[in-house]
C-alpha cells in the first residue's frame, strides 16, 4: 500500500494526507484537471488539501539557466508542502522537477538541502501515485471512444510512467486504447522551447499529430497539460476532429465535458462540490 | 572549421524548407532507431555492459595522465612516434611536417571527426597535397564540398539520386549510359576510383575509436574496409586521435566495443575492427614503414574535473543524434560546427565557447531520449542545462527572456501576488476566448499561434474554484452538523 521508497511513515488508522500540486498550467488553463485529480485521490482514500501558497515548480527558470529565480520559487514550494504525507501532481514534468531537480538546486544549501530531498521523495506523478503507492488496481469510469496515448517525456524517462495510466484506463468502460507507434517521441512542446524555436517545434508536433491521426483514434490522452495544449492546438489548427483530454479527466469520469480547446467550459458544478 | 552555430535558427529554417534533406532525414530516423532497438533487445545484459563501459571510462579519466604516458611508452616501444598537440593548429602542423619530411604528394584518409575538428583537409590542400577521403560518405561530401552532417553517416543528408549526379559531374570517365540508380552501382563506381588512390598514396591518415595504453595500439571500426587500406598501403600511417580515446587495456576496449556498434548502427560488431600497433615489423608482409600518433587536447583537459567531464566518456556512436527529435527535424548542418545533435550541444560550447555555441544547448526540449540511449550513460540534458546556466550567468541570454524571467520570478515567489496576477490575466483571457474555446492568434505569443491554436483558459483559476468549493463543502458540513 505504502511506497517503500518513501521516508514517510503513515499509520494504518490515520488517512493518508496528500498535498495536491495543481501545477500552474492546470491552475490557469484547465482547472477541471485539478478537480479530476482530487476526485481520483479521494477515491483512493486520501485526504486531499491544496496549499494556497503554491505557485510553480520553477522549471521555466531552471531550464533557462536562471538558477537564482528557480531556487526562490522552489523554496516557496518546499515551504508550501511541508507536513503532507505525499505531494501529487497531475504532471510528469512538474513531478520530475520536484523529485529529480529541486534537490539538485539545493544540494549545497545547508538549510534546505534535506528538505528538498524529503520533498522530492514524497512527490509523485498522479497516475504513478495511484498505482504504485496507493495500489489502485484500475479506474472505474466510462468513456465511449477509441483513444491513443502519448507518453510525455519527463514522466516517461525521469519517473518511469508508462504502464500506470494504461493499467488505470483498462477499467474505463467503452474505451479502446490504440497505441501510438511513436508514443515515446517528444511532441515538440518542451516548455519555452516551443516559443524559442517555433519552427522546429512545429515540425515535431506536425509529425506527432499525423502519427496520432494514423492510429484512427478519436481521442488523444496524455498526462501533461503542456504537451496536450501543444498537440491539441496543432490538431485544431489542422482541422483534425480528434479530441484531447488529460488522462485524469477520463479516469475520473469527466470525459463528458468539453475537450481541450472546445468552447462551453462551465466550472460552476465543481465550485458546488457536487461532482464528487 | 568556421562555425555557423550562432546562426542555428536561420540554419534550421533553411533545413526545414529543404525537401531533399527532409526526405533523407525521414528515412534516417526510422532506420537507426529500429536497428538499435533490435540489437539492444537481443542482448539482455546490455544495460550492465553500459554500466561497465561507463565505469571503465570514469576510471580512465580519473587517471588519464598515467594512461596517456603508459600509452606513449608502449607506442615508442613498438617503433611508433607520439606527438602531443595542445590545439588544432599544433595538430595540423604536425601532420604538415610529417608530410613534408616524407616528401608526400598524395594523402588518403579514413573517416575521422577529429580531422574535421582541426580542419585538416583545408590545411593539407592549401599546402598542395592531394587529399582523398576513402569512406564512401566522406568521399561523397568531399566531392560536394560539404561538411559531414552526422558523425558516423556523414552523407546521411544526401539522397542516392543526388550522389549519382555528383559522381557524373566529378568522374569524367563515366559512360553517360552507365546506370547509377542502385546503391550497389554507386558503391562500385566509388570503389573503382578509390582503389587506385590507395595505391598511389604516400600518407594514410585515420582516426581512432580507442587507444590502448597497455599495448600502444590504435583501434578503428569501419564497415567498408577503407580504413584498413588507408592505414596499411601507404608508406606512412598517421593516427590522429583526441586524448580521451584512451583506455587502459585490450579487455577494456573489447568491453566498450560490445556497446559501440549496437548503439551506432544496430550491428553486433562492425564489419571491420582493426588493431594497429606500430609500423611494419620485419616479419610482416605489409604495413606502413612509419607510424605516428597525434594526441589532441584542444579543450579537453579543461573539461576534466568539471561538470562537463562526463562528456569525455563519449565514444562517438551517434545514438544521441539518431534519437534526437531536433536533429531529426533539421539535420546536422544546422548545428553549424563539427559535432551535431545532443553531443554537439555539449561539445560545441565546450570547444568554441558559449558565446559562439550557445544556441545548441538551448535547442532541446529536454526530452531525455539521448541520455536514455547513450551507451556511456552521459547525462546530456544535464550538461545542456549547465551550459544554459553558464550562458545566463554570463549575461548572454536574450534580453527579452531575462526580462520575462525577472517578472515571472518576482511574481512566482509571492503567492498572494501570483494569485492576484493570474486571476486577472486568466479572467481576461477566458472572457476573450470563451466563445470559441481557443485563440487563432495571440499578441506576444505568435511563436505559438503562428503554428497552432491556443486553448482558451476557463476564465477562473483552479485555486479560486477550490476556495469556493471548500466554502460550499464546509457549509454543507455545518448543515449536517445542525441536522444531527
Amino acid at each position: 500500500m505504502v511506497d517503500k521508497n518513501s521516508p514517510t511513515i503513515v499509520s494504518e488508522n490515520k488517512p493518508i494526507t496528500v498535498g495536491l500540486f495543481v501545477t500552474c498550467l492546470v491552475d490557469l488553463f484547465r482547472p477541471r484537471i485539478g478537480f479530476a485529480a482530487v476526485e481520483l485521490l479521494e477515491r483512493a482514500g486520501c485526504q486531499v488539501a491544496v496549499p494556497k501558497a503554491q505557485t510553480c515548480c520553477g522549471q521555466p527558470a531552471y531550464n533557462s539557466g536562471d538558477n537564482a529565480h528557480a531556487r526562490a520559487v522552489a523554496a516557496n514550494l518546499i515551504d508550501a508542502f511541508d507536513g503532507f504525507d505525499y505531494v501529487v501532481a497531475p504532471s510528469g514534468s512538474c513531478a520530475g522537477m520536484i523529485r529529480e531537480h529541486i534537490p539538485e538546486l539545493f544540494a549545497d544549501d545547508p538549510i534546505l538541502a534535506d528538505k528538498a530531498v524529503a520533498l522530492g521523495r514524497k512527490t509523485h506523478e498522479l497516475t504513478s501515485f495511484l498505482v504504485d503507492v496507493m495500489g489502485m488496481p484500475t479506474a472505474v469510469a466510462a468513456y465511449q471512444g477509441t483513444v491513443t496515448y502519448h507518453d510525455s517525456c519527463s514522466g516517461l524517462r525521469e519517473l518511469g510512467v508508462k504502464d500506470q495510466p494504461r493499467r488505470l484506463l483498462k477499467g474505463v468502460d467503452g474505451l479502446t486504447l490504440t497505441e501510438l507507434p511513436s508514443s515515446e517521441v517528444c511532441c515538440g512542446f518542451g516548455g519555452t522551447f516551443c516559443v524559442k524555436y517555433p519552427e522546429i517545434s512545429n515540425k515535431m508536433v506536425s509529425e506527432k499529430t499525423s502519427a496520432i491521426a494514423d492510429t484512427g483514434a478519436d481521442t488523444l490522452l496524455a498526462g501533461d497539460l503542456g504537451c496536450l495544449l501543444n498537440m491539441a492546438g496543432k490538431m485544431s489548427r489542422e482541422g483534425r476532429p480528434i479530441r484531447a483530454f488529460h488522462v485524469a479527466e477520463i479516469l475520473a469520469g469527466m470525459g463528458d465535458g468539453p475537450a481541450i480547446g472546445e468552447a462551453g467550459e462551465d466550472l460552476s458544478a465543481f465550485a458546488d462540490g457536487q461532482e464528487g | 572549421m568556421q562555425s555557423t552555430s550562432k546562426n542555428f535558427k536561420a540554419n534550421s529554417t533553411k533545413a526545414l524548407a529543404d525537401p531533399n534533406l527532409q526526405q533523407a532525414l525521414g528515412k534516417m530516423k526510422v532506420g537507426f532507431v529500429e536497428k538499435r532497438a533490435k540489437a539492444r533487445a537481443a542482448l539482455p545484459e546490455f544495460d550492465a555492459l553500459r554500466d561497465q563501459a561507463r565505469d571503465i571510462k570514469n576510471h580512465t579519466l580519473a587517471n588519464i595522465d598515467y594512461y596517456l604516458e603508459t600509452y606513449e611508452a608502449a607506442v615508442q616501444k613498438s617503433g611508433g612516434v607520439v606527438h602531443w598537440a595542445r590545439d588544432a593548429a599544433e595538430a595540423r602542423q604536425v601532420v604538415l611536417d610529417i608530410c613534408a619530411e616524407e616528401k608526400a604528394k598524395s594523402v588518403t584518409k579514413g573517416k575521422s571527426m577529429v580531422s574535421e575538428e582541426i580542419a585538416l583537409n583545408a590545411a593539407l590542400e592549401a599546402a598542395g597535397y592531394e587529399v582523398v577521403e576513402t569512406d564512401l560518405g566522406e568521399y561523397i561530401i568531399q566531392i560536394r564540398g560539404e561538411a559531414p552532417s552526422h558523425i558516423i553517416a556523414p552523407a546521411v543528408h544526401v539522397l542516392k539520386e543526388q550522389v549519382a549526379d555528383d559522381f557524373r559531374k566529378k568522374h569524367l570517365h563515366l559512360d553517360p549510359k552507365r546506370s547509377l540508380m542502385e546503391r550497389k552501382e554507386l558503391i562500385s563506381e566509388a570503389r573503382g576510383v578509390l582503389r587506385q588512390k590507395y595505391l598511389d598514396s604516400d600518407v594514410g591518415i585515420t582516426g581512432a575509436n580507442f587507444l590502448i595504453a597497455e599495448t600502444g595500439t590504435s583501434v578503428i571500426v569501419t564497415n567498408e574496409g577503407n580504413g584498413d587500406l588507408t592505414q596499411t598501403l601507404p608508406r606512412v600511417h598517421i593516427v590522429i586521435a583526441s586524448m580521451e580515446k584512451i583506455v587502459p587495456t585490450l579487455d577494456d576496449a573489447s568491453a566498450i566495443l560490445r556497446v559501440l556498434a549496437r548503439s551506432a548502427t544496430g550491428q553486433e560488431f562492425s564489419a571491420y575492427t582493426t588493431f594497429s600497433t606500430g609500423p611494419k615489423k620485419a616479419a610482416d608482409p605489409d604495413g606502413p614503414e612509419a607510424y605516428h600518433v597525434i594526441l589532441l587536447d584542444n579543450g579537453r583537459t579543461e573539461m576534466l574535473g568539471t561538470e562537463f567531464e562526463d562528456m569525455l566518456r563519449c565514444i562517438r556512436c551517434g545514438a544521441c543524434m539518431n534519437h534526437c527529435p531536433v536533429y531529426g527535424s533539421v539535420g546536422g548542418h544546422a548545428y553549424g560546427w563539427v559535432y551535431p545533435g545532443p553531443m554537439g550541444a555539449v561539445l560545441t560550447p565546450s570547444f568554441i565557447g558559449v558565446a559562439e555555441g550557445g544556441h545548441l544547448p538551448n535547442a532541446s526540449t529536454f526530452c531525455g531520449r539521448c541520455q536514455d540511449v547513450c551507451p556511456m550513460r552521459i547525462p546530456l540534458p544535464k550538461m545542456m542545462r549547465a551550459y544554459r546556466r553558464k550562458e545566463f550567468e554570463a549575461g548572454l541570454a536574450p534580453p527579452a527572456a531575462r526580462f520575462g524571467l525577472d517578472i515571472w520570478g518576482f511574481v512566482a515567489k509571492r503567492p498572494s501576488l501570483y494569485r492576484l496576477a493570474t486571476r486577472m490575466a486568466i479572467g481576461l483571457m477566458g472572457w476573450r476566448g470563451r466563445k470559441e474555446g481557443r485563440f487563432k492568434s495571440l499578441p506576444l505569443a505568435s511563436g505559438w499561434t503562428d503554428h497552432r491554436d491556443m486553448a482558451a483558459p476557463a476564465g477562473k483559476t483552479f485555486q479560486d474554484m477550490w476556495d469556493k468549493r471548500q466554502g460550499a463543502r464546509s457549509a454543507k458540513d455545518l448543515e449536517r452538523e445542525a441536522a444531527r
